[in-house]
Order: C-alpha cells, then structure tokens, then sequence
C-alpha cells in the first residue's frame, strides 16, 4: 500500500511551563505510522499558556488535535470546551488533568472531550494517547471523503440518468409534434414508421427503468436477499428460454454447456438477473447466423461461466469502458441496437456481490467471451 | 407554384448519430422545400459529399467519435469554404459551456456559420437554413 504522510497539528494549552516544554520535546516532529489505513503523520506541535490565548488563536486556525489542560489559571479547561462547543468547532481532545473526578470527566467528555490523560504521564503514554487521537482524526477524515466520493458518484448518476430519459421523451415529442401539425402528409400511412420509432423509444424507457429498478435493488437489498440451493442449469436454461424468440429471429443459436455439478446457494433472482443480461448481450451484439456459448465449470469453491459470441466485437478501448455505468459502445456497428447502458454494471455488481470477477476478452467483428467467476457463499 | 426550375431545388445534408433527430429534421427540411441527405456519421457523410453536391450542412456536434462533428465541419469548410454549416450541439445543455460563432478567435475553430443548441425548435433550423441559403 502506498502510504501518505500528512501533518497533524497538535495544540497544549497549559500554564505550567514545563509540561508544555515535555509535550513539545516528545511530540514536536515524531511520526507515527497506521499501517492499516495506509497512513503515516508527522506531528508539529504548538503550546499555549492559557485558555483565552487559544480562543484568540482559534478564531483563525485549527489543530487537528488538542491537549487541554483541566485546570488552567482563568478560564479553566471545561470552560474552553464550553466555548468550543458553542461556537460549534469540534476538536478532537485529549483532556489533562491532576486529579480526574468522575463528574468533571463526564461533564468533559459531554462537552466532547475524546480521551483523558491523568498527570503525571510517561512520554509513551503521551504518544499512545496522541496516537489514538491522531487514528480517530485520520478515520474521520477518510469517512468525510469516502461521503464526498459518493455524493459525486451519485450526482453524476443522475445527471446521466436524467439525460438517459430526457432524450426519448424529446424524440417522442418531436414525432407527436410533426403528427400534430401534419408534417408529413394527410394520411396515417405516412407516419407508420414515426409511430413505430416511438413504440422503440417507449420500450427503450421502459427497459432502463426496469434495469435501473434491478440495479437498485441489487444496492439496497442486500440485507434483504433469499440465498437458496440452486441449480445454475435451469436457471441458464430458463433465461435461454427468454432469448429464443429474438435469437430464432436472427437465426442465431444459443448453446448451453451447464454440468450438473453446477449448484450453488445463491439469491435466485440475481442469478436470474445475471443470467439474462450475459445471454442477451451475446444475443443482442451478435451477428445474423451466428451463435452463443454458454459454458460452466466448478473451480474449487467458484463457479467459472463462459459466454462465448460470435458477434461484432469490441475494441480494447471499447472493452476498458465497458463497465460503466450508461456506458454504450457507440458505433457504426450498434447505431440501431436498443439498450439502456445499465446491462453489464447490473452484470458486475452481482458478480462483486459474489466475490467473483469478470473479465472480457474480445476480437473486433469476431466476438466476445465474458469470463466471470462466483463464489458458492452461505450469505 | 409555376415550375420552379429543378436547379432551384436546394440540397441539405444532416449528420446526426440519432436516427430519431435525423428523421425528424429531415421531414421538416423537406417540407420546407428542400432535398434532403441524411448521413449518421462523419465517413458516412463523407462518402455523400463526394458523389453528390450539398448547398447546405446540419452537422451534431457529438457523434460516436466525441471530435467527429467539427473534423467534418472542418472538412467541408476546408473543401469548400462558401458551404453554409450548421452546427448543433447538446454540449450547452450538457455541459453549461457556450459556443457562439460571433467572436472572431472561436470562428477559427468552430467552423460553421450558426451553432445551435440542442434541443433546436426545428422553426429555428428551418428559417437559418432559409437565411443560409437565401
């Protein structure tokens, strides 16, 4: 793991001189490491002698971590947590204190003090302290940028959503509009084919409102899923069945190549879900005439599937793409291919929900093999 | 209408990726009057215009290449710098950047005549059309 150094700024406030000068000495420039979360700090430390000096100071800059002394010569250290807490600055505090009462800590740790530390103290037993500090400051950190990270995940979510169904409504508008105002012609024959364009458009809505339902579902029931023994063969065979139709349309053949050995204890309907979106795709990006392979095995405690196309293909660009979200391989060869973006995240969220993985491979105009391996888990 | 010479008939290439978009423009070019080619990408639209001689371009911006609608444009214009372009663009809805043709150092590199933002009210592309090429 790469590990990041970052400054912590570590602030005493006490009135007794050498306490300051000790914290300084064995704080001031000594790193520490975490190396679970990848991390290492340095710290640079600063002493203050008073409570009103550091309220002054804390109007324009803030430590990451605060050494407070209990008992201090005018405002006294709860009085300084007081005012923190009034003016709505949270400090992670370390509270020094002679003689530690029960109520003062309580009243302390109220006020959001973090942790005590009781005088007289051992350099390490600072440093362990700080240590615990300096963890809880690094967490909280992460925590507000993992919530920054999501909310900009989000947010990108759904500003191409929004576009997603923005543009068939406005392709559906403009076609009732040229209908409306007679564009075309005095008879219906004349708008049979924008009537047709917008039955695919609706369907085209409908199926990414269906895939974005599934994709939720997949995100927000996971407390809630029914794992059960499964035979992975009529779950293949079923989602087959759901294809024949398009596929016999085209003449493409689907083959399934399932052992019985393939059980696994698993959610029925995202199998279902996966099932169906890897044999559509095949179906779908596959050329007249050809054929679709779908193959399992058991790997130890996986299950390895193969779906094997014969169809167009993609670019090592196209396929570094792939999973992303509303992400459509966009060429001359799928211009008239309908889908919603959304097939394969569905594809690879529940193969991550697995503890599985999935890999392409592919040739340009000679086909795809999706490769996923899931695991048999007892959820 | 007195025989209005076939030489008057003016002729409109669209480029667009969105077969929708490309046949909802074209109905109301031609009933506006005019021929219509339709092309859904750069090569495609290409290959028309060396067979066939276009007075007028309706080019998206954004085709499946992200640059494709200004490589083109800025083929055309290369060949033929008399040739009225329009360009129609989803990027100021999409991105909030605006383009405009008015300025002297944007006209250098947006090669066309008019941009217009998607989505277009089709009255609009109609009557610069009609202005283009009056």
């Amino acid at each position: 793991m790469n590990e990041t150094v970052n400054t912590v700024t570590i602030w005493v406030v006490d009135d007794e001189p050498g306490m300051c000068r000790g914290a300084v000495r064995t704080l001031n420039g000594w790193t520490d490491s975490f190396a679970d979360l990848g991390e290492k700090i340095v710290c640079e430390v600063l002493s203050m002698g008073s409570g009103e000096e550091f309220l002054a100071r804390i109007a324009t800059e803030q430590p990451h971590i605060l050494l407070l002394d209990g008992k201090l010569p005018g405002i006294d250290g709860i009085g300084v947590l007081e005012q923190l807490h009034e003016r709505k600055i949270s400090l992670v505090t370390i509270m020094i204190t002679a003689y530690a009462t029960l109520d003062k800590a309580v009243e302390a740790t109220k006020l959001g003090a973090y942790d005590f530390l009781a005088k007289p103290f051992t350099p390490e037993e600072l440093r362990y302290a700080v240590h615990k500090a300096a963890r809880n400051v690094i967490l909280t950190r992460k925590a507000r940028q993992l919530e920054e990270e999501q909310r900009k995940v989000r947010f990108n979510f759904i500003s191409v959503l929004a576009h997603e169904l923005k543009s068939p409504l406005g392709a559906v508008e403009g076609y009732v509009n040229i209908i409306r105002s007679r564009q075309a012609g005095d008879t219906l024959a004349d708008y049979d084919h924008m009537i047709d364009r917008i039955g695919v458009r609706i369907n085209g809505m409908r199926k990414l409102i269906g895939d974005l339902l599934d994709l939720t579902r997949i995100e927000a029931q996971t407390g809630k899923r029914n794992p059960e023994q499964l035979d992975l063969r009529s779950i293949a065979e079923s989602a087959a069945e759901l294809q024949k139709e398009t596929a016999a349309d085209r003449n493409i053949a689907i083959h399934l190549k399932l052992g019985s050995e393939l059980n696994i204890t698993a959610d029925s309907g995202e199998m279902e879900m996966l099932f169906n979106n890897l044999l559509s795709n095949a179906v779908k990006y596959n050329r007249d005439g050809g054929s679709v392979t779908l193959s399992g095995v058991k790997a130890g405690k996986n299950i390895r599937l193969l779906c094997t196309d014969t169809g167009i293909g993609m670019t090592e660009d196209e396929t570094k793409r792939l999973f992303t979200e509303f992400t459509r391989i966009k060429n001359d060869k799928t211009r008239f291919i309908p889908g919603s973006g959304l097939g394969l995240s569905i594809v690879h969220k529940i193969v991550t929900l697995y503890h599985g993985a999935i890999s392409v491979s592919s040739v340009p105009d000679e086909g795809t093999t999706f490769t996923i391996e899931i695991e048999d888990t007892r959820i | 209408m007195k025989g209005t010479p076939m030489s008057e008939v003016k002729t409109v290439l669209i480029v667009d990726d969105d077969e929708d978009f490309l046949l909802q423009q074209e109905v109301y070019l031609k009933k506006a009057g005019y021929r219509v080619l339709t092309a859904a990408g750069r090569k495609e639209a290409e290959q028309l215009v060396e067979k066939e001689k276009i007075d007028c371009a309706v080019i998206d911006l954004m085709m499946e290449e992200v640059d494709g609608g200004f490589v083109l444009a800025h083929h055309l214009k290369t060949a033929n710098p008399a040739l009225p372009v329009i360009m129609v663009t989803a990027v100021t809805s999409e991105t909030g950047l605006n383009f405009g043709t008015m300025g002297e150092g944007e006209k250098k590199w947006v090669k066309a005549d008019v941009v217009l933002a998607k989505p277009i009210r089709y009255e609009q592309l109609i009557r610069e059309v009609q202005r283009l090429l009056a």
